[in-house]
């Protein structure tokens, strides 16, 4: 495993993770469209309801569908961290390993502690 | 003004945010965030929200078609990543203990001063010292430049570390503006080349987003309806600036991140006086 064999598996990951996370957005664009494309826009009132992963059964449908491709979407820089850490121990890359395992702690603790 | 007219234009802003943040590394939220809050009557939070999700967006689309092309530096972004990550958790907890509007005006301030260095190429003596950190940490790398590949050494590598912190505090407590941080910390301090140093950013935002990510999405600041439009938008604009950037003069693409910035420093300024930033 080069660098440059490593940036290229990456950025084939993050075209896959973004690729997906499109579809699936504009499938449940297309459809939220459809359904409700008529009736009036109202975002001037933030209502603060905790929404986590659970929270994907409480939505319309459409919305349920883009909120799962925004999902993928969140998830694919994390990935990409992930894929890091696989990459660089193919390069025996201690220094490198220890720098993407912090980065993925912090990650997972930042993400994490808000559905905590 | 229903929802269909609304998803619309809220898509046209979006490519335009979209094509500006991968072409200055800075992520679309510069140009989301104001046109839903001022023009279009979007409540803050949910434009903070779809802000985050221009940004990841933004990265995630262009940073592909970088690291292909071998712009990006994975090893300066991954070392940074650090800490910009501890930064902008550290930023989250000092939310309630700063006042926020007071750290903006003064962050506006310094972007402003900013654009007016990033204008120019950063004086690079032909016998500078390299850092030997950056051989250390292998953060020494080369880029396609018009007549094949371009070496370059990096410098001052703690001080951008130091300044990365920094940009990831501020991105937690203020929602935006890290992109433009680390892209200065980069190009003027470690001395970074510009095209090096505007997508090593555009691949960093989105982790530093993803980090605050589970926070908007616990807290509800992301609504699917309104995020949609955003994130197709974006993403297209996104791929388009990704193909410009190769051939863009960097003379050319300095100006444009100059003015990008000078307008979010006005953003910061405006919000912290204003009091939007809770």
């Amino acid at each position: 495993m080069t660098d440059r064999r490593l940036e290229l598996i990456m950025g084939t990951l993050l075209r896959v993770g973004v690729a997906l996370a499109a579809s699936v957005v504009l499938g449940g664009g297309i459809w939220y469209l459809a359904t409700s494309g008529m009736t009036p826009v109202d975002y001037r009132h933030f209502h603060a309801t905790p929404r986590g992963f659970g929270s994907l059964g409480s939505l319309s449908g459409p919305e349920a569908v883009i909120q799962l491709g925004l999902l993928i979407l969140i998830a694919t820089p994390v990935a990409r961290v992930i894929f890091s850490l696989v990459g660089f121990a193919l390069e025996r890359d201690r220094v490198y390993m220890a720098i993407t395992l912090v980065v993925l702690a912090v990650l997972v603790y930042s993400i994490g502690s808000a559905w905590w | 003004m229903n929802v269909l007219v609304f998803s619309g234009i809220v898509f046209v802003v979006s490519a335009l945010a979209g094509f500006l943040g991968s072409l200055t590394g800075l992520g679309g939220g510069v140009v989301v965030t104001p046109v839903l809050t001022l023009a279009l009557g979007v409540d803050m939070h949910y434009a903070m929200g779809a802000s985050l999700v221009s940004v990841i967006a933004t990265s995630s689309g262009a940073a592909a078609a970088y690291l292909r092309e071998g712009y990006s530096n994975i090893r300066v972004g991954m070392f940074l990543e650090v800490a910009t990550t501890i930064g902008a958790v550290a930023g989250a907890f000092l939310m309630a203990k700063v006042p926020v509007g007071a750290l903006a005006v003064t962050f506006g301030a310094v972007l402003l001063y900013s654009a007016w260095l990033a204008l120019n190429e950063p004086k690079r003596s032909e016998a500078r010292e390299a850092d030997p950190l950056a051989a250390r940490l292998k953060l020494n790398s080369s880029y396609p430049g018009p007549d094949g590949a371009v070496t370059y050494p990096v410098a001052r590598v703690k001080t951008g570390f130091g300044l990365m912190f920094g940009a990831g505090m501020l991105s937690g407590l203020l929602g935006i503006g890290s992109g433009a941080m680390k892209v200065i910390a980069m190009d003027q301090v470690m001395l970074i080349p510009f095209k090096v140093s505007t997508t090593t950013s555009n691949f960093m935002i989105g982790v530093t987003a993803a980090a605050s990510a589970g926070i908007y999405l616990g807290k509800g600041y992301i609504t699917p309806g309104l995020a949609m439009p955003v994130m197709l938008g974006v993403l297209a604009g996104s791929l388009a600036g990704a193909r410009h950037l190769m051939g863009a003069k960097t003379r050319a693409l300095r100006r444009i991140f100059a003015a990008v910035i000078a307008v979010l420093a006005m953003e910061m300024i405006y919000n912290g006086v204003s009091g939007g930033l809770k």
